[in-house]
């Protein structure tokens, strides 16, 4: 990998010949605080992600990430510009999205099997079909005999496995992860890496992945957005050409790895720096 | 543990404890301890009880207290005794508590499920809840009692005005209780349904009103006490049959005796009802982390 590749690109993407899975077109987004005053969190956001794609985001906190995929998910509406899927605007919840939360979302009333079944029930699959589809999910991501366990019964990292299991059984296109692994030990996050590249090797789903840590984002994505702190614009894009399929536990040793976490960190910093400056002044 | 090549390794492979500390050993105090625990706990139970009703029937029968107003323990299992031999009033003693009982339990579960029907609903409709707020506020703000005269009036002497009475001391508990339960339903779990393609039915279904549950079991405990209060003031007021008649015909008789034995038939009753929602309340929620040992 030389500093070329890693280098910042242009944020609009070549026209291809087929409409890339998401695309962001200028997008603002407003929201009016609790004492009525109009606040930007978006402004001119543009970004593209093409077919099978993994994107990840990157940005100071608070500056509008989880804004941005709440516009994705068709949970949220732009104030202005425009949120594409495939090449048409965004109406209502599409069910080609699925979504892996921060916070643990698991239904904390349901044992295992019943929350990674929940999504095809929704859908109206047949039950019986459901919950075999169910089992197999849960046994690629290495859960099999905890079926009838609460949440409250696992440990964090087995949570967030039953969470992808959860969401990759309804064989999303499109995956948003908001920070999914960020309540985890470093360990299980380099287990939960090497579970997720895996999974999503398979299903070819393009993938927008929001994190605060800069060489998650490296070992994971082909592409990694830096945002400015907010309102958040794209301020560079770089392309991680490191060859796949990755290693998780070794990848951040390589003298490659290293030197692109160092180029996109000193654009980072200064972004950091200015989020911490202003919600210091705002505290 | 596998350094082959250190000189001193005579240590045997299983782990050594200090005598009398090995699994089995420490597994079997602690089973000892907590037995014996438990057994204190019963001992100074069952005493206090011998205490205070042996104080009871003491005090009585040296005139120390006046039976006239507090009667004592052996003249009210007297009454208890001859309640159930010859009956109350004319009427055998189950079938007053049956009458009291079977008001109670109409009164409750018509008010929690309508109780959590409205809640849920208005938790779910911001306008609606805005615009109907405040007249619940008024409603609730009534005393429940001062309307046991005008059902008797709207619904005569019969079952109908207890369960009345019954139904709207029950019905607001539940009702608050589930809209706040459905107001505080955790954001991040509705997003997940939705976005795995939940129908806005399916989401009350299987999100909402879960995650209220726990709010309404809260409630649920309350709830029946109160339902029978309601059936028993509503008795006071005006019936045939029921706890509260016998409660009323006793005072009326100036038998201190017989007010205390329906007290504790009362008790019994609302223990018996205890115990069985927290049965009902452990099969649903089973879902919930145990309590810790110490804290139950
Ligand atoms: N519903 C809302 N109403 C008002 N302001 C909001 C709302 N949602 C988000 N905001 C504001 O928009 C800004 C961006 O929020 P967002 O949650 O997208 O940040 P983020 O980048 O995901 O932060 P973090 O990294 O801490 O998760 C914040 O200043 C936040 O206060
Ligand atoms: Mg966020």
């Amino acid at each position: 990998m030389t500093e070329r590749n890693a280098a910042p690109s242009s944020p609009s993407a070549p026209a291809g010949a087929r409409a890339p899975a998401i695309e962001l077109i200028r997008v603002n987004r407003r929201f009016v605080t609790p004492d009525g005053k109009s606040m930007t969190a978006l402004r001119d956001f543009t970004m593209t992600v093409d077919d099978g794609e993994f994107v990840a985001v990157v940005g100071p906190t608070g500056c509008g990430k989880s804004t941005t995929l709440n516009l994705i998910t068709g949970l949220d509406r732009p104030s202005g510009g425009e949120v594409r899927l495939y090449g048409n605007p965004v109406d209502g919840i599409d069910p080609r999205i699925g979504f892996v939360f921060q916070t643990d979302a698991l239904f904390p009333w349901r044992n295992v099997i019943d929350n990674v079944v929940a999504g095809p029930l929704f859908r109206e699959k047949d039950r019986s079909e459901a919950y075999a589809l169910a089992r197999r999910w849960l046994a690629r991501v290495k859960l099999s005999g905890h079926e009838t366990k609460y949440p409250h019964q696992l440990s964090g990292g087995m949570r967030k496995r039953v969470a992808l299991a959860q969401t990759f059984i309804n064989e999303p296109r499109i995956l948003l992860m908001d920070e999914p692994f960020s309540a985890l030990d470093v360990q299980t996050r380099v287990l939960m890496h090497e579970a997720l590249l895996a999974l999503w090797s398979e299903s070819g789903a393009s993938v927008v992945f929001v994190t605060h840590d800069l060489e998650e984002a490296i070992t994971l994505a082909d592409k990694v957005y830096v945002l400015t702190a907010g309102p958040a614009t794209v301020k560079s894009v770089y392309r991680i050409e490191l060859p796949r399929p990755r290693v998780a536990a070794e990848i951040r040793y390589q003298q490659d790895f290293i030197d692109i976490s160092h180029t996109i960190w000193n654009d980072l910093r200064d972004e950091v720096m200015k989020g911490a400056a202003r919600s210091e002044a705002a505290a | 543990m596998s350094g082959q090549q250190t000189s001193d390794m005579l240590a045997p492979p299983v782990p050594e404890f200090r005598p009398g500390t090995s699994d089995a050993e420490i597994e079997a105090a602690a089973a000892r301890a907590e037995r014996k625990r438990r057994l204190t706990v019963r001992f100074w139970q069952v005493l206090l009880l011998v205490v205070l009703l042996g104080g009871w029937e003491v005090l009585a029968r040296a005139k120390i207290i006046d039976v006239f107003f507090f009667s004592s323990p052996s003249a009210i299992a007297e009454r208890l005794v001859q309640w159930i031999t010859q009956g109350a009033d004319g009427t055998p003693l189950w079938f007053h508590v049956w009458v009291t009982i079977e008001e109670a339990l109409l009164g409750f579960f018509s008010g929690f499920i309508l109780g959590i029907l409205a809640g849920v609903a208005l938790g779910r409709n911001r306008m609606a809840s805005d615009v109907l707020t405040i007249y619940i506020k008024v409603f609730n703000s009534v005393p429940r009692v001062v309307l046991a005269p005008i059902f008797i009036l709207l619904f005569g002497l019969g079952l109908t005005s207890k369960v009345a009475l019954s139904f709207v001391m029950v019905f607001f508990i539940v009702f608050s209780n589930a809209f706040q339960g459905v107001r505080e339903a955790d954001r991040a779990l509705i997003a997940n349904a939705r976005i795995l393609g939940a129908s806005k039915w399916q989401l009350t279904r299987s999100v909402i009103v879960p995650s209220a549950m726990s709010w309404i079991f809260a409630s649920l405990h309350v709830s029946f006490g109160f339902a029978i209060v309601g059936a028993i003031v509503g008795e006071f007021v005006g019936a045939r049959h029921g706890i509260g008649v016998l409660i009323q015909i006793a005072g009326g008789a100036f038998d201190t005796a017989g007010m205390y034995a329906a007290i504790v038939i009362i008790m019994v009753v609302a223990l018996v009802a205890e115990y069985a929602v927290t049965i009902l309340e452990n099969r649903l929620a089973k879902w919930r982390p145990v309590p810790l040992p110490d804290t139950q």
